[in-house]
């Protein structure tokens, strides 16, 4: 479903050239749940933008749905592949009630029957009718971002991508978002590519893994081998470790390392 | 409720915090009692538990609209609502300090890091001139800053985020402070750096004896950090118990609260989820 | 307490209209709990009712000479006195409301929408259009504001619709760079990355994602800059260059009061308290619209 070839996304000009992705590659198959870890600055996040199109230079091999990534994204990419940021607070429009939000994709793609999809997409992610027409700001954060995968929703797309989508909530909400997201991979058969710096998430939602830092993948694997902390690189296992909790005894040893 | 042996430097009796809004008055903070002695207390809670609110309500930073009242504030036997404004603002930044999650909206951008801490000796009359600069930079090497002579001259927004909490710290703790309270201290930083920060304020926070209030939403992290934990719902305590007793709380919204958490080794299953029940908000409601 | 209250405030609006009037009524009782913002609304409405109805607000006709009573001080007859010709100036003053109505109206229709467009076109598409259009900007700004408007009616000739384009020509460059400066803000954010996730087009983005944004800041922005075109519609009055005689503009009553400031004070002194009151009346609306629209004060 996604091939990536030597991806490298560089910012900047000159001297101050920052590269965010050195050159990496990995696939994704049809239906599966790829998960991308690592810590701020890893470039996890700029992998999922450039998948979504947002990255304009860019350079590699990337294939999505069985055609190029193309660098100035058309409709019809738009609605195989959607995203869902990390924040609920800065992804919707303040101004905007839902209706509004939700209509647009329907509005910029021509797909008629808007009354009808608002309603169901709302309910799709947990949220009644009562909702509708509230403003961003009447909502809590999970709510929020029910209605940012509504909206992603609304275009059926295959690919979801899904930037630390609960990284901004409790935890007691992100068990109900991840949950939801989970029954929606099921029901409509899409491909996740979540990106996260928690490995519990990842662990939770993923069937493989790849590990970030500095902008390259150190380690690619799957679920089972995550689970049971069968990791063959450094940084990885020092990842584990650190998610493992804090932990009095090795407190201390861990910050001299730091 | 303090661990028995330590005396409390912090008694809170029916602290509440309301805010006038046009619908009404809001409460945030509906009757909250506990102290603290010379330990290490968690505050843990959803967002809107009141769980920050009781935490600024003790250093007094309240934002302006909201009133605070309670039976009993005090801190070393004074009462804290009772103070002076200036005496209270002295008390908040000598004697007790608070860390809050982004340093950056903490330290002065315009200030270099080490003088912001050498200020903190100056003003509270512990030290001056180059004095004054050698205990910053000892503070900042007991934060474990490596090159604290860099960190030192550094501009805040020249530090990672791990090494600006770092620097935060060091400035809260440089006056020797009885009570820290640190609210969510380490919720923005990467998980590898989580570690040594929270090491860092263990470390600190035990050697010198403070007391310690942690305001945290992760009830995992706080149970082996902590040694009592406090479970807040919709302002008010639902449970206090000893950190090691966490794992049987009887609470359904606590236990909700540890259960719902993924874990690595935990499998892709659906993850259990809190049913909100409206009967835990409305009870203890009665005084 | 009809159902009104409960329809303006219920938390679950069930239609577009009824979410949109939700806002609009907590904006207005923001507004009104703002006793200046409610002052310059009372005075922007009593100069739109003085347009509306000067011929039935009026005493006198503004123009009709009356030559046995000039100079006549305020009296039960003329409520504020006449001017050198014998006019009524209360009825002039409620008539000339039309005139500075007319001006502002009309430099606000045009200064708003070009500053908005120039300035969310200039900061989203960015690169090249953004240079030139700023430049532009720059250009205009570099005119001095009544010189330009003085030269501009000297050349084409006195009347309204000449001072217009001149107050407008220079009114605008200050509302695309307050639009600009908006814009640059609202494009780094994380919903406009998710409108071009949907395949919303840049046009779509910058008119259904960045105008509705930036519009508060601009209509404030204006509000206020209508006290600085009220005076200076009345310095070209004052000097000729406005409205022609007789219509009663306040800038041009002033003009002819001039001459008899020290001993029949009350001809200059009434239109100028007017100026006084309609620019105070639009500052004040526009602080008060500020409190209520704009976002960063929320």
């Amino acid at each position: 479903m996604i091939a990536v070839r030597d991806l490298t996304v560089r910012f900047g000009l000159g001297a101050d050239v920052v590269t965010a992705v050195g050159g990496i590659g990995f696939d994704v198959r049809a239906g599966e749940s790829f998960g991308i870890v690592g810590e701020s600055g890893s470039g996890k996040s700029t992998v999922l933008r450039a998948l979504a199109g947002l990255v304009d230079d860019w350079s590699g091999a990337v294939s999505v749905a069985g055609a190029p990534l193309p660098r100035r994204p058309d409709r019809a990419f738009r609605r195989r592949v959607q995203l869902v940021l990390q924040d609920p607070y800065a992804s919707l429009h303040p101004r905007q009630t839902v209706d509004r939000i939700l209509a647009e994709p329907l509005a910029v793609h021509g797909i008629p029957d808007a009354d009808r999809r608002i309603v169901d997409a709302l309910a799709a992610v947990g949220l009644d009718a009562s909702f509708r027409f509230r403003y961003p700001h009447q909502l809590s954060g999970g709510q929020r971002q029910r209605v940012a995968v509504a909206r992603a929703l609304l275009l059926d797309p295959e690919i979801l991508l899904l930037d630390e989508p609960t990284s901004a909530l409790d935890v007691s909400v992100q068990a109900e978002v991840l949950n939801l997201l989970r029954k929606l991979r099921r029901e409509r058969r899409m491909t996740f590519v979540l990106v996260s710096h928690n490995l519990a998430v990842v662990a939770n939602m993923c069937d493989r893994v790849a590990v970030m830092t500095g902008g390259l993948i150190v380690e690619q694997l799957d679920a089972p081998r995550l689970a049971a902390g069968t990791v063959t690189h450094e940084y990885t296992s020092a990842l584990l470790r650190a998610s493992a909790g804090y932990d009095r005894s090795h407190g201390a040893h861990d910050a001299a390392m730091g | 409720m303090t661990a028995p042996g330590t005396p409390a430097i912090l008694e809170v009796d029916d602290l509440r915090v309301a805010f006038p809004t046009r619908g009404g008055l809001v409460h945030a903070v509906r009757g909250v009692s506990f102290s603290v002695g010379r330990e290490k207390v968690a505050i843990v809670g959803e967002s809107g538990s009141g769980k920050s609110m009781t935490g600024r309500a003790i250093i007094g930073a309240v934002p302006r609209t909201g009133t605070v009242t309670a039976k009993r504030l005090a801190f070393d036997g004074m009462d804290l609502l009772a103070l002076p404004p200036a005496r209270r603002r002295a008390l908040a930044g000598r004697r007790i300090a608070m860390v809050l999650q982004d340093p950056k909206f903490s330290l002065n951008p315009v200030m270099r890091v080490g003088e912001q801490i050498a200020e903190g000796f100056r003003v509270h009359g512990i030290a001056r001139g180059a004095e004054a600069r050698d205990r910053a930079l000892a503070m900042l090497e007991a934060v474990r800053i490596r090159d604290p002579g860099r960190v030192y001259r550094a501009y805040p927004h020249e530090l990672s985020g791990g090494m600006g909490q770092r620097a935060m710290i060091a400035m809260m703790l440089a006056p020797g402070p009885d009570l820290l309270i640190a609210d969510e201290p380490t919720s923005a930083l990467d998980v590898t750096v989580q570690a040594q920060v929270l090491a860092i304020i263990d470390d600190l926070v035990s050697r010198s004896g403070m007391g310690l209030i942690f305001i945290s939403h992760d009830l995992d992290l706080v149970a082996r950090f902590c040694d009592r934990v406090i479970v807040m719902l919709a302002g008010r305590i639902v449970e206090s118990v000893a950190a090691s007793d966490l794992r049987r709380v009887s609470h359904p919204y606590a236990q909700g609260l540890l259960r719902c958490v993924p874990r690595i080794d935990g499998g892709q299953g659906d993850l259990p989820t809190l049913s909100r029940d409206a009967i835990w908000r409305a009870e203890g409601s009665a005084p | 307490m009809g159902g009104w209250r409960a329809y303006l405030t219920t938390a679950s609006p069930r239609s577009r209209r009824q979410a949109a009037l939700q806002r609009a009524w907590l904006g207005w009782l923001t507004f009104r709990t703002n006793p200046a913002a409610m002052l310059g609304l009372g005075i922007v409405s009593a100069l739109v009712l003085c347009a509306a109805a000067a011929p039935w607000l009026a005493t006198h006709s503004p123009i009709e000479q009356d030559l046995v009573r000039r100079l006549a001080p305020p009296s039960a007859e003329h409520w504020l006195g006449t001017d050198e010709l014998g006019r009524d100036i209360y009825s002039r003053i409620v008539y000339g409301a039309r005139i500075t109505l007319r001006i502002v109206a009309l430099v606000a229709v045009i200064i708003g929408p070009i500053g908005l467009a120039i300035g969310c076109l200039a900061g989203t598409l960015g690169g090249a259009v953004d240079a030139v259009l700023m430049r532009l900007t720059d250009v205009f700004l570099a005119f001095p504001r009544l010189v330009l408007a003085l030269a501009l009616t000297a050349a084409l000739g006195p009347g309204i619709e000449n001072a217009v384009i001149a107050i407008g020509l220079t009114g605008w460059p200050p509302l695309a760079r307050l639009a600009r400066a908006e814009t640059l803000t609202i494009r780094r954010s994380d919903f406009i990355a998710a409108a071009r996730v949907i395949g919303a087009s840049q046009l779509r983005i910058v008119a259904v994602h960045v105008v509705p944004l930036c519009l508060p800041s601009v209509i404030i922005r204006l509000t206020l800059d209508m006290a600085g075109v009220i005076l200076i519609a009345a310095g070209l009055g004052f000097l000729g260059l406005g409205a022609t005689p007789p219509s009663p503009e306040w800038g041009a009553m002033i003009a002819t009061g001039r001459k008899f400031v020290l001993d029949q004070w009350w001809i200059a002194a009434m239109p100028g308290l007017a100026i006084c009151a309609a620019s105070l009346g639009f500052n004040l609306l526009g602080d008060g619209l500020r409190d209520v629209l704009d976002p960063k004060l929320r």
